[in-house]
């Protein structure tokens, strides 16, 4: 029976309302005590945590991984020690996978690359639809029963709206959560940029904020009718906060995430052509983003994901529109939520349990908090820690972040899964 | 952002990308260059040594007979040794095609591309993979810029109207796709011009228009009262009838350049297109043949306006005499 006893740190978990300087003790991967140890505690290992914030381990709604089928961009093993160098100890993968996630094999083979990785809570999210090809609904009774905790169409266009109706009615019929990522693929079209200022400057074909309001307004209306859990991911404007917050007044079982990178970046951020700042959704106007982040703080978007998606360095190399757009993201996670808590007032213990209490909720899972008797994921970070975004510093195979060069602030020190200490931040 | 990348440290031009980040001085710089060069086609000789020795390679991934003829001319005229490479291409190829065929390039020591591209970004793109001692002539990218045809353009209001301030300017037809009127809107306002006006349907027109600096309008009596210039652009014949317009007749009918429509406008105003015109879809024939029109003009231009922002961009570098 392994003991670790975490001392002096600033605990702070968000589910059990507790701030406050004191250890945490945990026994045989579960969380045995928080704040005042137990007379009797013999720890194998002390981390001393003093001037550190020790938090639950954060759950990712959305992580690429590359694996399968992708593996020039990362791998199973690669991006999971970014994640854990990020402190995230759980994760959502989405169905996108080459072949796609529509088969029990295939969630049995992530299962196994997980193991091998050492990271055992890689969540799968079974795809929607067959091959993700929007027409067909997958065996979604079997992917839960080979552990996928949700479905979802990931980027990929659903055929028409009764495909969505039935697929929400079957995905309810067996209690599964439909992870539902707006885009109205018309409106979209080949478009790579918001519609805005900026890509009316440039030349850049631009998907309006429609494309996605319209399409989430459609999904809620069907929510409505279905009875439905339904989970809106990587919300990008103002128009979506709106809708919402106006589904869940009126009673609607939804929830919604936004991605980091939009929380804070807006298409005044980026520099023209630079294809790092490539993403779908594209990064839209400040006033979508102020939107965005008054959401967050008054409890419209639950949650907070990394959205990563790492690139091979060819991905990114070309003309802006013919790029892959996507982030690697998983670690600067931390500190660009430090800098929403910093620049925008947004309150540390919200921001924390936006990565950790209520993507648990959402997932249903018995997760993201410090409460006894949990398994005891853990993260410890240093809120004032400055570090460069580059290679020595980097652990995902995928370069891609518009933060490359760039000092942040904050810095996870240690992760720990299951109890297992698996992630020590060395200053290389 | 551009300027960092079309400038040398010492301010002069190194790429010739975007009017962006361009100032006044320089643009004019450029003007009275191509002023220099104006006179050279009268001579027996059409030829000056200033590029001898250099190896300007026109490197079009779209098809353009007009602009890569005027470049061929322009570089010609300045006695360097010109490659036409014409690389079929889709708007998907990925970009490492695009970085080989520009690495392959390098290595036979060239000094100059000159780019033309379906995608918004390429010629940058391009710029900034290139060996330093390159200079990068963007030759119009995807929707994004056309540089050298807005310049010959400016060139050529020149010409005619001697200053820039106080002119209203009305730009005409496809704007929402046209890289040329990029290039002209922010090379009209560096300039000084009181008023650019774009005149189209909302479905011709980007959606935030109205912050690249101009004035939208739908209505072309409205948008044609009282201007010094017009410049009509082309309209791709393929865009008819694919929901941004419902037939040829009916833009015509709203938005073609007619003579009585050009009565709205000055007496004097000038009528401009950068060509190939579509006679009788965005301009009738007795106007584009009339006696405002300087369309045949501006492809004369075009030709001093390249050789002048030849030389400034290899001139740094030892370029010119």
């Amino acid at each position: 029976m392994t003991k670790i006893l975490i001392e002096n740190g600033r605990i702070i978990d968000p589910a059990n309302k507790i701030d406050d300087i004191g250890s945490l003790c945990i026994a045989d991967g579960k969380i045995l005590q928080v704040l005042n140890p137990p007379a009797d505690f013999t720890p194998d290992l002390t981390i001393d945590a003093k001037d550190r914030i020790v938090c639950p381990g954060f759950i990712d709604l959305s992580a690429r991984l590359r694996e399968p089928g992708h593996s020039h961009k990362g791998s199973i093993k690669s991006e999971t020690k970014a994640a854990l160098s990020a402190g995230v100890t759980s994760l959502c993968l989405p169905p996108d996978t080459k072949p796609c996630i529509d088969s029990p094999a295939v969630v049995e083979y992530i299962k196994d690359k997980a193991e091998a990785a050492e990271y055992r809570q890689i969540h799968s999210i079974g795809a929607l639809t067959q091959r993700l090809d929007g027409t067909e609904l997958s065996s979604m009774f079997a992917l839960k029963q080979a552990g996928c905790i949700a479905v979802s169409n990931a980027h990929a266009p659903l055929g028409n709206l009764l495909i969505l109706r039935r697929a929400m009615e079957y995905a309810s019929s067996h209690g599964l959560l439909l992870m539902y990522r707006a885009n109205e693929a018309a409106l979209s079209g080949k478009g790579c940029a918001h519609e805005g200022a900026m890509a009316s400057q440039y030349g850049l074909p631009g998907i309006p904020v429609a494309a996605e309001s319209i399409a989430l307004a459609q999904a809620l209306e069907l929510a409505q009718l279905t009875g439905c859990r339904i989970h809106i991911s990587q919300i990008s404007c103002k128009q979506s906060v709106i809708k919402i917050q106006q589904a869940k007044k009126y009673g609607l079982n939804v929830t919604a995430d936004a991605a980091i990178h939009q929380l804070l970046l807006s298409e005044n951020d980026v520099l023209p052509f630079d294809s790092h700042y490539h993403v779908i959704p594209p990064f839209r106007s400040e006033e979508d983003g102020h939107y965005l982040r008054e959401g967050l703080s008054n409890g419209t978007i639950d949650a907070i994901c990394s959205d990563h998606q790492p690139h091979d360095l060819d991905a990114k190399l070309g003309a802006f529109p013919e790029t892959e757009p996507g982030v690697s993201a998983l670690e600067t996670l931390l500190p660009l939520t430090l800098e929403l808590t910093t620049l925008h007032r947004i309150g540390l213990g919200k921001a924390l349990a936006s990565l950790t209490q209520n993507p648990a909720a959402i997932l249903g899972l018995q997760a993201g908090a410090l409460t006894p008797g949990f398994n005891a994921d853990v993260c410890i970070f240093d809120p004032t820690l400055q570090w460069e975004v580059n290679e020595q510093s980097w652990h995902s195979a995928g370069h891609n972040t518009p933060y490359w060069r760039q000092n942040l602030i904050g810095k996870v020190t240690h992760t720990l899964q299951g109890g297992r200490l698996l992630y020590k931040f060395r200053n290389r | 952002m551009h300027r960092h990348l079309q400038l040398t440290e010492q301010g002069k031009l190194k790429h010739f990308l975007s009017i962006e980040g361009l100032d006044k001085g320089l643009l004019t710089e450029i003007l009275d260059t191509a002023e220099s060069f104006a006179g050279i086609s009268e001579h027996q000789v059409k030829k000056v040594p200033l590029l001898r020795g250099k190896t300007i390679v026109n490197l079009f991934f779209e098809n353009s007979t007009r602009t890569r003829t005027t470049f061929e001319l322009a570089a010609t005229r300045l006695s360097a040794d010109v490659l036409n490479i014409n690389i079929a291409t889709s708007a998907t190829s990925k970009g490492e095609s695009l970085l080989d065929t520009i690495r392959n390039l390098e290595a036979m020591h060239v000094d100059m591309f000159v780019v033309r591209h379906a995608l918004s970004g390429a010629a940058h793109f391009i710029a900034q993979h290139t060996a330093p001692h390159i200079s990068v002539i963007n030759a119009g990218d995807g929707q994004h810029a056309h540089p050298t045809q807005a310049m010959l353009d400016m060139f050529t209001i020149r010409q005619h109207k001697k200053q820039f301030e106080g002119l209203k300017v009305a730009i005409v037809g496809d704007i929402l796709h046209s890289r040329v009127a990029r290039s002209q809107i922010l090379a009209l306002n560096t300039l000084g011009v009181a008023e650019v006006r774009v005149i189209a349907p909302k479905t011709l027109l980007p959606a935030h228009v109205r912050s690249m600096g101009v004035i939208p309008l739908h209505d072309m009596d409205e948008g044609l009262s009282d201007v010094d210039v017009i410049i009509m652009l082309r309209l791709q014949k393929e865009r008819m009838n694919s929901a941004f317009l419902p037939s040829e007749s009916e833009f015509f009918k709203c938005y073609g350049l007619t003579e009585a429509k050009l009565l709205r406008a000055k007496p004097n105003a000038i009528v401009m297109h950068p060509g190939p015109i579509n006679r009788g879809v965005e301009i009738a024939s007795s106007v584009a043949d009339g006696p405002q029109s300087v369309i045949l003009e501006q492809v004369s231009n075009g030709i001093a306006v390249r050789m002048a922002v030849m030389t400034m961009t290899l001139g740094h570098h030892g370029g010119a005499a």
